[in-house]
């Protein structure tokens, strides 16, 4: 038996069929599961390729056998030792995928999983269509990455119906906790070192690796464009040298086509949501250690609601670089060679890892706690804390989000035979953690203080509601793409406080521009998510949009504010480190010191009541501010050794700064192209 | 060569228990004087008396006398061809039976360059079956119009010079009136070559090489010969035999290519390894041209001059001048011969094993794949009848080095998994080249349209385009609605140090499609696409002609084309060789 739900019995705009994969485990028996026949059809019936044989491929490589050479030329050492040191890399990198452990991790999974969540949805069309994908070319899955939970779930999803287990991209710092690096590297993870610098022999034995994994096709490739677990549960900036090694069989011709896959998991509830906070606030991450994963194993003791797998479309990357490469440049070239991307390459794969993003987004599903979320951000947080929001309206307000959020194309989580009122009720009590009710009225929970013998000092209560907010902030990002287009558009009417269609395009365009780092736009793109923000917008009544002009609708204000007040605390957040950055009084800082100077910067303010939004304390938005200046110009950077410099242009900073709060209409600024690999 | 051939060309019976291994694969010993049509057919490949067809019995059979394989019936073929291409023998599409005069054009003549071109002489026709014989090549979509009983612009004229001397003649009359001239030689273009422009108004007159075909003299000192550039290849080997000799270059086409044709599209033959191709072959060529003749002083065998005079000439595809008369290399016939054939488990290891192979010994080939499942080699030790691969290989030489090469051959073989088949096999591969042209005309009677291209690679590509392109023909003919599974197949025929010629074939069923010579033209352009994308060159061996100019510029680059076009300006200012290859 298992519980599929339709679009009859859920808020969904597609005819999807998805399954609760959990339903079936706690019907029948986990050994079964996991002893269960397993006969995936690989590409081309590809045969299994063990480790020993994948690592002698890469060894023997011309591309690794020109690089060892070009190497000991280099540093005077000999062929032998550089392949010595090529051959530990790649032991400390191997994966060593066994079916065996992949059962066992089955069988564990299966209990961790039914105690963790309520359900795992999954949407059996893109489970179909992977199936047949894996046969017909080499397949990448490229899941986003917001939990620690996301590493093994496709693995175990894949286990389940029969499609070959993928070989994993993972951090380094995995296979350095005890026993789990080793399973984890037996279940198909290969790891990562993360500061690879310029290190050319790992560089090459790392691409080498990863390339002959797309050739020889005998599983599928999993890693995260993101590389990294979202903190902010936001999609980050997709990072482009995995991309462009796994892209680069296709460009080279060595297999016809490449399919990714993009994988959006959804939570309603995330394991690590307390541990996010903390680490944005300057608590720096546990190091993953096996102990501290044990330390971890309280939050077995929770319900984490569902959780949603949803396998996106496949896609052709033939298709997706029709037109836009020119294959024949690698003609000239023996195709074992190192040969650094060109530009229009570069443009590519940056594209398409943006695009890839962005399908991830559009699969991914929303919470109602997410639409809460963003409700309770937009109230101040001294009424969140103390006087509370009134329950009716907070109900009433999210029913009219959610149709918001419909109308925008997001795809909900919310359960359509319960009523409203006891999907929201069942929300708050699932995020207990966060939020409270008491007599009518919902409260953010701030956490325990340790009991302490002086009372905490006002930077203390400072970070203690930094905690709940920046938490429910994750929670708000989670649904943030949905609205990002309309509310850029909606900022930009106010702001300008224009009516004409080209100058609204133009603010547009440098909001983008300046949040580029914030939120995802595939580069290139402007236009049309400029057309599809006036669209959104129209359609839900917000504005009137003529040939043009366009111009707020009467009716058109709660959309309008509610829009303008999502995007504001990014921009408050910006605004304040603008003024540091202007209000410095030398014109050169460390990178270093940036962050404390910032938070305690922002800290006062928010004290003195000047600032109202606790998201300038996150170190994530400093560093994505930091890019944004970076790449308009504000600021450069001096030098690259241990310790990073910057300098500072104020003019540009003011010019910024006043460009964003409207005072001077914005020029089209040059930046950059952000397309390093 | 090699070929991979899941459902690929079947095998013929009875062949290959008359084998004669010192008798030549051609039985044909005909030489072409006056109407070369009449022997030919005017709308497929090949002698009119020589074609596939169904008998009563809906058995296979080859028709007429010429070939080994003439008068025999070959019942595999009939389930082959329609297993692979899901045609029926029900479903007929059958060509006009005779030329339609009436649908050609009546000629736009230049009256005084008539007048004057009477005074030479020279014979000359302005008979429409004439020139519409000779306004094509055998590009598919070539012959479906004129099976069709389609006729475009054909040219107004044909003239038959029978020495150098009548081509200064015709050449000087065709600038002093401004006539286009198009060299025709044996007819045997898959490039578009002989099209006449449509947007061509002046009288366009085709230049038939045919009656120039002597060889005019025979120097056994410096084993050269020097040969009217007319000549077609088997009657070049005939002749040359009489006298003990050979060229040894055979290309596929060689019963009907001449040796202009061959020059003037940088052409290959089969025996390459051994003998070279034309640009190898040739020592000295002589071409008239709108500005008058040019060729070299002396018969030096490599000179340091400047670039290499004969370089514009070769692979101009008759847009500088007519060929007249070439000096070719020739050898003493070979003593021994012997063909040969080795089975491998994959297309993979074949390819590898003849990279082996050439960079150890040099004289050896490889011929046609037979089809694996009638092949009594799949009853061999665990083979993959779907992805095995036949090699097939012809020795020549003296006796004692053609079996210590064929040993070694064998040897290398064996460490790529391959097993030797036997020499019939080999010889069966062979024959195979010259009557695999007369199935195209069998499938065009029902449904089925294909052609074959080349193209050159370096070796490390080789696996890579063979896959890609497959691949690409099956999925661009699944885009453009073709009902039917093509056939979709390839194979290596040449081999060289740096890489490899590999053949494309390409046919498909096109009941259900209302235009198929455009969704095949689509097809095949967009494996052209795939081949450049590859590493693949535009063309081996066939020329680039007007069916692949606009691939020409990132071909050659933008200096390149331009070097060949000053060329072209400099040489034939007035265009009079107007027939638009190339450029």
């Amino acid at each position: 038996m298992t519980n599929t739900y339709r679009e009859s019995d859920r808020l969904c705009l597609e005819n999807e069929e998805f399954v609760d994969i959990l339903e079936e485990r706690r019907h029948s028996s986990d050994l079964g599961h996991a002893f269960r026949t397993f006969s995936p059809h690989p590409y081309k019936g590809a045969p299994p390729c063990s480790a020993g044989e994948l690592s002698k491929t890469v060894l023997d490589s011309q591309h690794l056998r020109y690089v060892t050479k070009e190497i000991a030329t280099e540093t005077g050492a000999s062929v032998d030792e550089v392949k010595d040191d090529a051959r530990v890399i790649l032991e400390e990198m191997s994966q060593n995928l066994q079916l065996g452990f992949i059962r066992l991790m089955g069988y564990t999974l299966t209990k961790v999983f039914k105690r963790l969540f309520t359900s795992i949805y999954v949407n059996m069309e893109g489970l179909s269509m992977l199936q047949q994908a894996v046969q017909d070319s080499p397949v990448i899955l490229m899941p986003n990455h917001r939990s620690y939970v996301d590493f093994l779930i496709i693995s175990y999803v894949l286990f389940t119906y029969d499609i070959p287990i993928p070989v994993i991209a993972a951090g380094i710092p995995l296979a350095g906790m005890k026993i789990v690096g080793e399973i984890l590297r037996r279940s198909g993870a290969f790891f990562i070192r993360r500061a690879i610098g310029s290190d050319k022999l790992y560089w090459a034995v790392l691409s080498e690796y990863v390339r002959t994994i797309v050739r020889m096709g005998f599983a599928p490739l999993e890693f995260y464009v993101e590389g990294l677990r979202s903190r902010t549960l936001k999609s980050l900036t997709p990072k482009l040298g995995m991309m462009h090694m796994v892209l680069e069989p296709y460009f080279k011709g060595e297999v016809y086509d490449i399919t990714l896959v993009p994988i959006s998991i959804s939570y309603d509830r995330v394991l690590e949501e307390s541990l996010l906070a903390h680490e944005l606030l300057g608590v720096p991450k546990p190091k993953e250690s096996t102990t501290g994963l044990l330390k971890a194993s309280r939050v077995l003791q929770e319900n984490y609601g569902s959780m949603h797998v949803n396998f996106g479309r496949p896609v052709s990357v033939r298709q997706l670089c029709q037109g836009k490469i020119n294959r024949c440049q690698y003609n000239l070239i023996p195709r074992d060679l190192p040969q650094g991307p060109s530009a229009e390459v570069q443009a590519c794969v940056s594209w398409i890892a943006h695009l890839v993003v962005r399908l991830q987004e559009q699969g991914s599903f929303i919470s109602p706690w997410s639409l809460m979320a963003c409700l309770f951000l937009q109230a101040p947080a001294s009424a969140l804390t103390e006087q509370g929001l009134p329950w009716q309206q907070l109900t009433e307000k999210t029913l009219w989000l959610k149709k918001l959020a419909l109308s925008f194309g997001a795809r909900l989580h919310w359960p359509g035979q319960t009523p409203d009122a006891d999907v929201l009720s069942s929300t708050i009590a699932l995020h207990r953690s966060v939020i409270y009710r008491k007599s009518g009225r919902v409260f953010l929970l701030l956490e325990d203080e340790p009991a302490r013998k002086r009372p905490i000092s006002a930077v203390d209560g400072v970070n203690r509601t930094a905690a709940a907010v920046l938490m429910l902030a994750s929670y708000r990002n989670q649904s943030l793409h949905v609205f990002i287009r309309p509310a850029l558009l909606a900022t930009a009417v106010r702001i300008t406080k224009s009516t004409r269609r080209d100058e609204l395009f133009v603010f547009f365009c440098f909001l983008q521009d300046i949040f580029s780092n914030e939120f995802i736009f595939i580069p290139g793109k402007s236009s049309q998510d400029f057309e599809e923000a006036c669209f959104l917008l129209k359609e839900c009544g917000g504005i009137c949009v003529g040939q043009e002009e366009v111009t707020e609708a009467e009716a058109g204000l709660e959309v309008l504010s509610f829009l303008c007040a999502l995007l504001q605390p990014f921009i408050d957040s910006y605004q304040v480190i603008f003024s540091f950055l202007y209000e410095l009084e030398a014109h050169v800082f460390s990178e270093k010191e940036f962050v404390p100077a910032v938070r305690s910067f922002a800290t006062k303010l928010i004290l003195s009541g000047d600032l109202h939004t606790y998201e300038a304390l996150s170190s994530d938005t400093q560093k994505n501010i930091l890019s944004a200046v970076r790449r308009l110009g504000a600021v450069t950077k001096l030098r690259v050794s241990e310790q990073n410099e910057y300098k500072v242009n104020k003019g540009a900073v003011r010019q910024i700064e006043n460009i964003l709060s409207g005072k001077i209409p914005p020029q089209m600024l040059q930046t950059a192209p952000d397309a390093r690999l | 060569v090699i070929e991979w051939t899941p459902g690929g060309i079947p095998s013929i019976h009875r062949v290959s228990k008359s084998v004669n291994l010192n008798s030549s694969y051609l039985k044909k010993k005909q030489c072409f004087t006056g109407q070369m049509q009449e022997i030919m057919k005017w709308n497929g490949w090949g002698y009119v008396d020589s074609k596939f067809q169904f008998n009563k019995k809906g058995q296979a059979e080859f028709t007429g006398k010429r070939y080994r394989l003439s008068g025999m019936v070959m019942p595999a073929l009939k389930e082959w061809f329609e297993s692979t291409f899901g045609a029926s023998l029900q479903h007929k599409t059958p060509a006009s039976a005779i030329p339609n005069s009436s649908a050609v054009q009546p000629p736009i003549l230049n009256e005084a360059f008539v007048e004057d071109l009477k005074s030479t002489g020279i014979p000359f026709s302005q008979d429409a079956e004439d020139r519409v014989f000779r306004a094509h090549g055998h590009c598919l979509h070539e012959i479906f119009a004129l099976r069709e009983g389609k006729v475009g612009r054909v040219p107004d004229m044909v003239v038959w010079p029978s020495n150098h001397n009548d081509v200064v003649k015709i050449v000087e009359l065709a600038c002093k009136h401004n006539v286009c001239l198009i060299p025709y030689g044996g007819g045997t273009s898959v490039s578009s070559a002989l099209e006449c422009p449509p947007e061509e108004t002046r009288t366009i007159v085709s230049v038939d090489t045919s009656q120039m075909n002597r060889i005019l003299w025979i120097d056994e000192k410096n084993l050269t010969a020097h040969v009217e550039a007319g000549i077609v290849g088997q009657e070049l080997e005939r002749l040359l035999n009489e006298s003990g000799y050979c060229t040894g270059h055979e290309p596929d086409s060689m019963e009907f290519s001449s040796l202009g044709g061959w020059v003037a599209t940088r052409a290959s033959g089969m025996k390459k390894n051994i003998y070279g191709n034309i640009e190898d072959l040739v020592v000295h060529i002589r071409m008239v041209t709108p500005q008058g003749v040019i060729e070299k002083s002396c018969q030096g065998p490599r000179m340091s001059t400047g670039p290499d005079i004969h370089h514009f000439i070769l692979g101009s595809e008759g847009t500088l001048g007519v060929v007249t008369e070439v000096t070719m290399k020739i050898r003493p016939m070979p003593e021994y011969q012997k063909y040969g054939s080795v089975v491998f488990p994959n297309f993979e290891q074949g390819v590898a094993c003849l990279r082996e192979v050439l960079t150890l010994i040099t004289n050896v080939f490889a011929g046609h794949a037979l089809k694996p499942q009638k092949f009594y080699i799949t009853k061999f030790k665990g083979f993959d009848p779907n992805r095995l691969c036949v090699a097939t290989l012809l020795f020549e030489g003296d006796r004692e080095r053609v079996l210590q090469h064929e040993k070694q051959v064998y040897d290398i073989a064996a460490k790529f998994g391959g097993l030797a088949a036997g020499e019939d096999n080999g010889q069966r591969g062979y024959m195979l080249t010259f009557v695999i042209a007369y199935l195209r005309d069998l499938g065009m009677d029902y449904y089925v349209i294909g052609e074959s291209f080349e193209t050159s690679v370096p070796w490390d590509r080789v696996l890579d385009i063979c896959r890609n392109v497959k691949e690409r023909i099956i999925r661009e003919c699944k885009e453009r609605g073709v009902q039917f599974p093509p056939l979709s197949t390839c194979r290596v025929t040449q081999t060289y140090d740096a890489g490899a010629c590999v053949y494309f074939y390409f046919a498909f069923n096109y009941r259900g499609l209302s235009d198929p010579v455009h969704v095949y033209e689509q097809v095949e352009h967009a494996a052209r696409d795939e081949i450049l994308a590859n590493g693949g060159s535009l063309s081996h061996h066939h020329g680039v002609g007007k069916l692949r100019k606009e691939w020409m510029r990132e071909t050659v680059s933008r200096v390149g084309m331009g070097m060949l076009k000053s060329v072209k300006d400099y040489v034939d200012p007035g265009n009079i060789f107007g027939n638009r290859n190339l450029l």
